[in-house]
């Protein structure tokens, strides 16, 4: 089976543009028919009602800047024409989520509130993926400011369906990202991660997902939610992309000062290294953890989905095989305190952060009569904000109010530490575990249906269980597809590492998709593009 | 006293507490709204309350950066040099009313201190 133009990896669309066989116009073009076969109505501001057909589209993009990104194709080709370099990521198509600042676009943040926000600069990595080439094709929804884990919290609807069955959730907040990529609609894309959200739709959409380590990746431009723990990273179909997006937004940055001063390798330098010797670790505080029954809502100690947990393991015999040294029975006993410590310390940071919402610098003013600014800010912020951000708003300014701060605001931060600590004490060089990765599901189960947990938040919340120490720590973490559950939905495996480690987790990621190439669930598509037809 | 000993928090968020919040929160809501959000913050209180079972060593620190924030690793402080923003027009555009470049807004309201 020959990938059409849209299906192939960025790296070969690259390799194709270079060697003339395609100009970054026939990748734009295939992107973008790709986009009106499988995207289905425009999510919009409207009231939502589901219409037949909602279930069986993907309704990614917020927007599509389909004249721009030609205009820019030309110029790349011009440059091509010329002789000169067009960059390593030269005509690939890039779908930004909403969370980043584009100049000159909608940048919404899927809430009405920046419903009719254009931004007027633009955040620092787009604009190095644009250094490197690549050409932004549109904005692609998320849940309302990143708050949840399916995507159906956005003021913009239709929900993003999940390609391989778009009557099920993509995950979140990057669910349009996740589904953009895994339906050939982009071959990149940017998006961010605070709990999750990233590595748990690359899940669930069967793609890549890359949290780099907290400060690697400026967040200048990027609309904060908790700016302690808010990375950007890309989405990608394999893990050479995704190293290659990397190598492009990685980096210092005058303008955020997390932004860390460290040297920045070359991500696909050493993917082809050999895994022998490195250690990879396993732990069952990953396969068994306290989490809400989704009958009862109870919070109960159960196992991870046996299949998924499967998938982990057979990918720890796939390392064993290439000479990786198993390291059984890590101890990360602070991983079940994920959850509630981020319940805590996201809900400050995001309580701060969206009180700059107010209906007088910019996005959504009330149109209603007031009789002062009190009442605008009120009103404006009532009728702008869904229900999860006002949620966050509430529950951040309780928990950190000054009665209660020490109890919870300042206890959550020691937990904090003690989750950090189990990971410097794995990855401690000299110490007993000397991990270089370890592995983990990135999910407990697969994708789960459209409207199964939404309007739940705590059951929604556990959805990161497996990702969110990865972001209390900031230590990096690779999402990677690892095969098909029995109802043909994907299922994603983890590798974390120490601090600026994405070189390794990149190297043993590639190492894991060249043992696994044959495997049978590689050759299976998503459902959507089963129907359709093969283009160029 | 043990440091989780504030179990009055941890029952519930009572009517006038929820109240106070939604004022300070500047948010105005519907009445259907008001009973969701109340009901999914004690559901979430009950998570959180998870984390008075958790024995912590009296000398653990915060960590508010989970990587190290060190003088090595961050930035150099900029120059303090005054740098027009090039964009001023287009952030002014963005205002829902302007009047000659001032951000519009309604009445102030204000006291008069003794």
């Amino acid at each position: 089976m020959t990938p059409t133009t849209a299906d192939l990896p960025a790296h070969e669309q690259v390799r194709l543009l270079k060697a003339g066989e395609l100009s970054a116009l026939d990748l734009v073009n295939a992107a973008l028919d790709r986009i009106a076969a499988v995207e289905g109505r425009a999510p919009s501001l409207d009231t939502y009602n589901l219409e037949p057909g909602d279930l069986d589209k993907i309704h990614a993009f917020i927007t599509i800047t389909a004249d721009e990104a030609r205009a820019r194709a030309h110029q790349v080709d011009k440059l091509i024409g010329e002789g000169e370099d067009p960059g390593p990521l030269a005509g690939v198509p890039l779908a930004v989520k909403d969370i980043f600042c584009v100049q000159g676009t909608l940048s919404t943040a899927g809430s009405r509130i920046l419903g009719n926000f254009t931004a007027p600069y633009t955040a620092t990595p787009v604009s190095r993926l644009e250094a490197d080439g690549a050409i932004v094709i549109g904005k692609v929804n998320l849940d309302e400011f990143t708050f949840g884990s399916s995507n159906e919290s956005s003021a913009f609807l239709p929900a993003v369906g999940n390609p391989w069955n778009p009557a099920y959730v993509p995950g979140g907040s990057s669910g349009g990202s996740a589904a953009a990529v895994a339906a050939g609609e982009a071959a990149l894309s940017l998006a961010t991660d605070t709990a999750g959200s990233i590595r748990q739709p690359a899940a669930f959409c069967g793609v890549v997902g890359l949290k780099p380590t907290y400060g690697r990746v400026s967040r200048y431009g990027l609309i904060a939610f908790a700016s302690s723990l808010d990375c950007p990273g890309p989405v990608a179909r394999n893990v050479r992309d995704a190293a290659l997006a990397l190598n492009a937004m990685a980096g210092p940055d005058l303008r955020d000062a997390t932004a860390a001063r460290v040297a920045v390798p070359d991500f696909c330098a050493g993917l082809e290294r050999e895994i022998r010797g490195m250690r990879i670790g396993l732990s069952s505080d990953y396969a068994k953890l306290k989490y809400p029954d989704p009958e009862t809502g109870e919070l109960v100690e159960q196992e991870i989905s046996a299949e998924v947990q499967a998938a982990v393991e057979r990918a720890a015999q796939v390392f064993a095989g290439q000479g990786a040294e198993i390291v059984p029975e890590v101890p990360m006993p602070n991983t079940r305190s994920g959850i509630p410590a981020y319940f805590v310390i996201s809900r400050v940071e995001a309580a701060s952060n969206l009180h700059r919402y107010d209906g007088v610098k910019y996005g959504y003013r009330t149109p209603d009569q007031v009789e002062d600014l009190p009442e605008l800010y009120r009103r404006s912020r009532g009728q702008g904000f869904g229900p999860q951000p006002k949620l966050r708003i509430l529950m951040g300014m309780y928990v950190s109010a000054e009665q209660y701060e020490k109890d919870y605001y300042d206890r959550a931060l020691r937990v904090r530490t003690m989750i950090r600590r189990d990971f410097e004490r794995a990855f401690d060089p000299e110490g007993q575990y000397r991990l270089d990765a370890l592995l983990t599901a990135t999910t407990p189960t697969t994708a789960f249906k459209l409207g199964a947990v939404y309007g739940d938040s705590v059951l929604m919340q556990y959805a990161d269980l497996l990702t969110v120490a990865a972001n209390h720590a900031g230590i990096p973490g690779l999402s990677i597809p690892a095969g098909l559950d029995s109802t043909g939905m994907p299922i994603g495996i983890q590798l974390l590492g120490p601090d600026f480690s994405e070189a390794a987790l990149l190297q043993l990621g590639w190492a894991y998709e060249a043992a696994t190439e044959s495997e049978a669930w590689r050759s299976i598509k998503p459902l959507v593009l089963r129907s359709v037809a093969v283009e160029g | 006293m043990p440091e989780n000993a504030n179990t009055e928090l941890a029952r519930s968020l009572d009517e006038a507490t929820f109240r106070h919040l939604v004022k300070l929160a500047a948010l105005e809501l519907l009445a259907e709204e008001q009973v969701y959000l109340r009901g999914e913050l004690n559901q979430q209180m009950r998570a959180i309350r998870e984390l008075e079972a958790i024995q912590i060593d009296p000398g653990t620190p915060i960590t508010s950066h989970g990587v190290p924030y060190t003088l090595e690793t961050s930035p150099g402080l900029r120059q303090d040099e005054h740098q027009p923003s090039p964009e001023a027009d287009d952030i002014l555009a963005q205002a829902p009313e302007v009047h000659e470049r001032y951000l519009v807004v309604p009445d102030i309201p204000h006291e008069d201190l003794e």
